[in-house]
């Protein structure tokens, strides 16, 4: 199981790129932390999700 | 007027407006920007929603500068996440710390705030702190490496004006630093006022995005906070004081 | 503008002693750079000199007018540009108008109280050349430095008279008055007053550390001016020449853990429109650095001193002196105002009611002799003044002075944690 934005998934051992692509997400306007560490865009395509992982995908929204 | 600009990390603004996003639709930010000669407007960071076909980004002129918020963090360490999480998106290092650990009044977490501001201020973002408006913590802040220090002017989204005018006034005098008085002005008048008091900027974004018409009230608040600017530089004519004058004088002592 | 006749010789000097004077006085390449620092000496970060000196240089008093005196007069915070309005000769006319401004401002934050202390002055001797001083090292006078009995005898004479606060003072020479010795007279009168204040030579931050130890709270500094180009013509040689480790003491005796500094340009030795502002300004930005310090301003004029009795303040006449008290008080409302017995009784008394928050008793600005002043015995081999006082009154005669003028004298008001 990982757990990406709040949602358990049942995923294991697959790139980060693989799963943005997969998911619709605009790489250029994310970004990722994993396990409270961010992770640089230029990782993505290297980085591995393992079972236990806490992902957060954010991007900009109006605020104050 | 022509050379009043101030600075925020290393960057030259003149106009002394900073546009908040929230609270209304995507459609009107480049109307309201535009009419509110803004050069900065805040944003927040949010779990992407896959589903929404629209970014903001794609709705902001390219020469502002993003100005992202840490709303939702609880302490220091969310905070700190936020704001990296901010960076990462890739539109510069800006951040405005806010940590609100009351969900009711939404008011500033003081100590949470110096805390984030140290280690993001170390981390080499320009950091811009929301504050409950009082002196020791502006002075920590200071300390702790903050690029400006925001003050409310009352709760945020109220639109009650300057609540904490005497306060305020005790930070523009004693702080280094530009003070930007944030939430809680509800007027174009009210801006004016915090401006003549000396203020280098204004954050607002209930007041735009309540108003009737938002670009208008946009434009409204641009011409505001000129003018308080401008009567600011021009320096205030005086306030009589009522009461008479003793008719005993002080200096009659004197020799020489 | 008129200048003071400051050169003396006397007769006792040698052929080679005042061969050095006379090359001091007359040629500056004689004299070593006042901006330089002497070894030993403690260099800390210069941000308020420079502002203060820039401020000070930028100052051009004459453009000020009516309408910008008035418009400080009736605002109700006190900006710099306001200060330097204040301290413009388009204030002269407004000077009741000051006044009554100023008083309201001391009433607010002291009420009506005025505090009384005393100088003790612990030895005369120097190693400067401050050419209108009365303690100059080439001046022939009689010097002394107390024992420490010496010390706490006249420390018993002056706490049996009433008084709590203490101000001891030396010539400024490292080597008879070393900083061990200022320590043990700050350990003594611990003893027996309340608070003890120190006006000595400046030194390091842990020097300045160790006096507090030793008991001492308080450091004066006079800058005396705070032109560099006219200091330099006015202090020809020893460590008091070097310009900046002056400036800079009252941030490095704070940094050493005193509660509180004070400071002051001598009034007459130069531009005094200048140096008020200069003064006023160098309070102000040390406060906003340390905000928790006690912070206090004097105002002294030249005085005549032994064996050069012409010397005088020029132009600053009383009315100059109320001005810049006045303005001190506009602008600094919190700060203590001291007013020394360098003033007569009747200016006193009159700007106790206005500015003033503090006023000396008792007062000798010789060595070791308050018994004969306070008792009428003989003292017979006391040191000579510093500078001829004009104000005698006793502590007791101060007190009953200050209470017939319907203020209320304290004599301490510190508390110990």
């Amino acid at each position: 199981m990982i757990r990406i934005n709040g949602e358990e998934l049942e995923l294991d051992q697959i790139s980060l790129k693989e799963y943005l692509d997969g998911n619709g997400y605009d790489a250029r306007r994310i970004a990722v932390e994993c396990n409270e560490t961010i992770v640089p865009k230029s990782q993505f395509d290297r980085f591995l999700l393992h079972a236990g992982d806490v992902v957060e995908i954010v991007s900009f929204v109006g605020g104050g | 007027m022509k050379n009043d600009t101030f600075k925020l990390g290393g960057k030259e603004f003149s106009s002394r407006f900073i546009l908040g996003s929230g609270k209304y639709s995507l459609e009107l930010i480049k109307a309201a920007v535009e009419n509110a000669g803004a050069e900065i407007i805040t944003l927040a960071v949010r779990r992407t929603n896959t589903k929404d076909t629209e970014n903001i980004l794609d709705y902001i002129p390219d020469n502002v500068t993003l100005l992202p918020n840490t709303s939702g963090a609880r302490d220091a360490a969310e905070a700190v996440r936020i704001a990296r999480m901010a960076r990462e998106l890739g539109c510069g290092n800006f951040v405005k710390i806010e940590i609100m650990k009351d969900g009711k009044y939404l008011l500033p977490d003081n100590v949470e705030t110096v805390k984030a501001t140290q280690i993001l201020s170390d981390e080499g973002f320009v950091v811009l702190p929301y504050m409950y408006p009082d002196l020791y913590t502006a002075r920590d802040l200071q300390r702790a490496g903050a690029a400006a220090v925001m003050p409310l002017a009352s709760p945020i989204g109220s639109n009650k004006g300057l609540a904490t005018k005497e306060f305020i006034q005790i930070l523009i005098d004693e702080i280094d630093l530009p003070i930007i008085v944030d939430a809680g002005i509800g007027k174009p008048s009210q801006a004016c006022e915090a401006m003549e008091m000396g203020a280098a900027a204004i954050m607002s974004n209930t007041a735009i995005a309540t108003a009737r018409d938002i670009p208008a009230m946009a434009g409204a608040f641009k011409d505001a906070i000129n003018a308080g600017r401008r009567a600011y530089l021009a320096g205030l004519g005086r306030v009589l004081e009522r009461g008479a004058e003793a008719s005993d004088p002080l200096t009659g002592f004197l020799r020489d | 503008m008129a200048e003071n006749l400051f050169f003396v010789d006397s007769e006792k000097l040698s052929e080679k002693a005042l061969e050095k004077k006379h090359r001091l006085e007359q040629d500056p390449s004689s004299r070593r750079d006042h901006m330089a620092y002497m070894e030993g000496m403690e260099r800390i970060d210069s941000t308020i000199r420079d502002k203060v000196i820039a401020e000070m240089n930028q100052y051009d008093y004459e453009k000020y007018t009516d309408a910008d005196v008035r418009r400080a007069l009736n605002s109700e915070r006190c900006t710099v540009e306001d200060l330097k309005a204040l301290l413009s000769p388009a204030a002269l006319p407004y000077l009741e108008q000051m006044a009554r401004k100023a008083k309201t401002e001391t009433s607010k934050h002291f009420g009506n109280t005025v505090y009384l202390f005393t100088p003790l002055y612990i030895a005369n001797y120097c190693e400067n050349y401050c050419i209108y001083c009365g303690f100059n090292c080439y001046n022939d006078i009689r010097r002394k430095k107390l024992s420490y009995e010496e010390i706490e005898k006249e420390m018993r004479v002056i706490a049996d008279s009433g008084i709590e606060e203490i101000l001891i003072l030396t010539g400024e020479s490292r080597t008879k008055s070393d900083v061990t010795y200022i320590g043990e007279a700050c350990k003594l009168a611990a003893k027996y007053f309340r608070n003890v204040g120190l006006e000595i030579y400046p030194v390091n931050t842990e020097e300045y550390r160790y006096l507090h130890e030793c008991g001492a709270d308080y450091v004066t500094v006079f800058q005396e001016t705070y032109d560099s180009d006219k200091y330099e013509t006015l202090h020809l040689l020893g460590h008091k020449r070097v310009f900046p480790y002056r400036f800079d003491a009252q941030e490095r005796a704070l940094m050493g853990g005193m509660r509180g500094v004070g400071f002051s340009a001598l009034l007459g030795l130069s531009d005094f429109r200048k140096d008020a502002l200069a003064s006023a300004l160098h309070v102000y930005y040390l406060q906003r650095k340390y905000p928790q310090a006690e912070y206090s301003l004097s105002c002294p004029r030249l005085r005549p001193i032994i064996n050069n009795d012409r010397i005088n303040p020029l132009d600053v006449h009383e009315k100059e002196l109320c001005q810049i008290l006045c303005a001190y008080r506009i602008f600094l409302p919190f700060v203590g105002i001291t007013v020394s017995s360098r003033e007569q009784k009747h200016f006193r008394d009159g700007i106790i009611k206005i500015a003033a928050t503090k006023v000396s008793a008792g007062v000798s600005t010789g060595i070791g002799d308050h018994e004969s002043k306070y008792k009428g015995e003989e003292t017979t081999d006391g040191g000579d003044e510093q500078f001829e006082i004009s104000d005698g009154r006793s502590f007791d005669e101060m007190y009953r002075d200050v209470t017939g003028e319907g203020l209320q004298p304290v004599l301490n008001d510190y508390v110990y944690v």
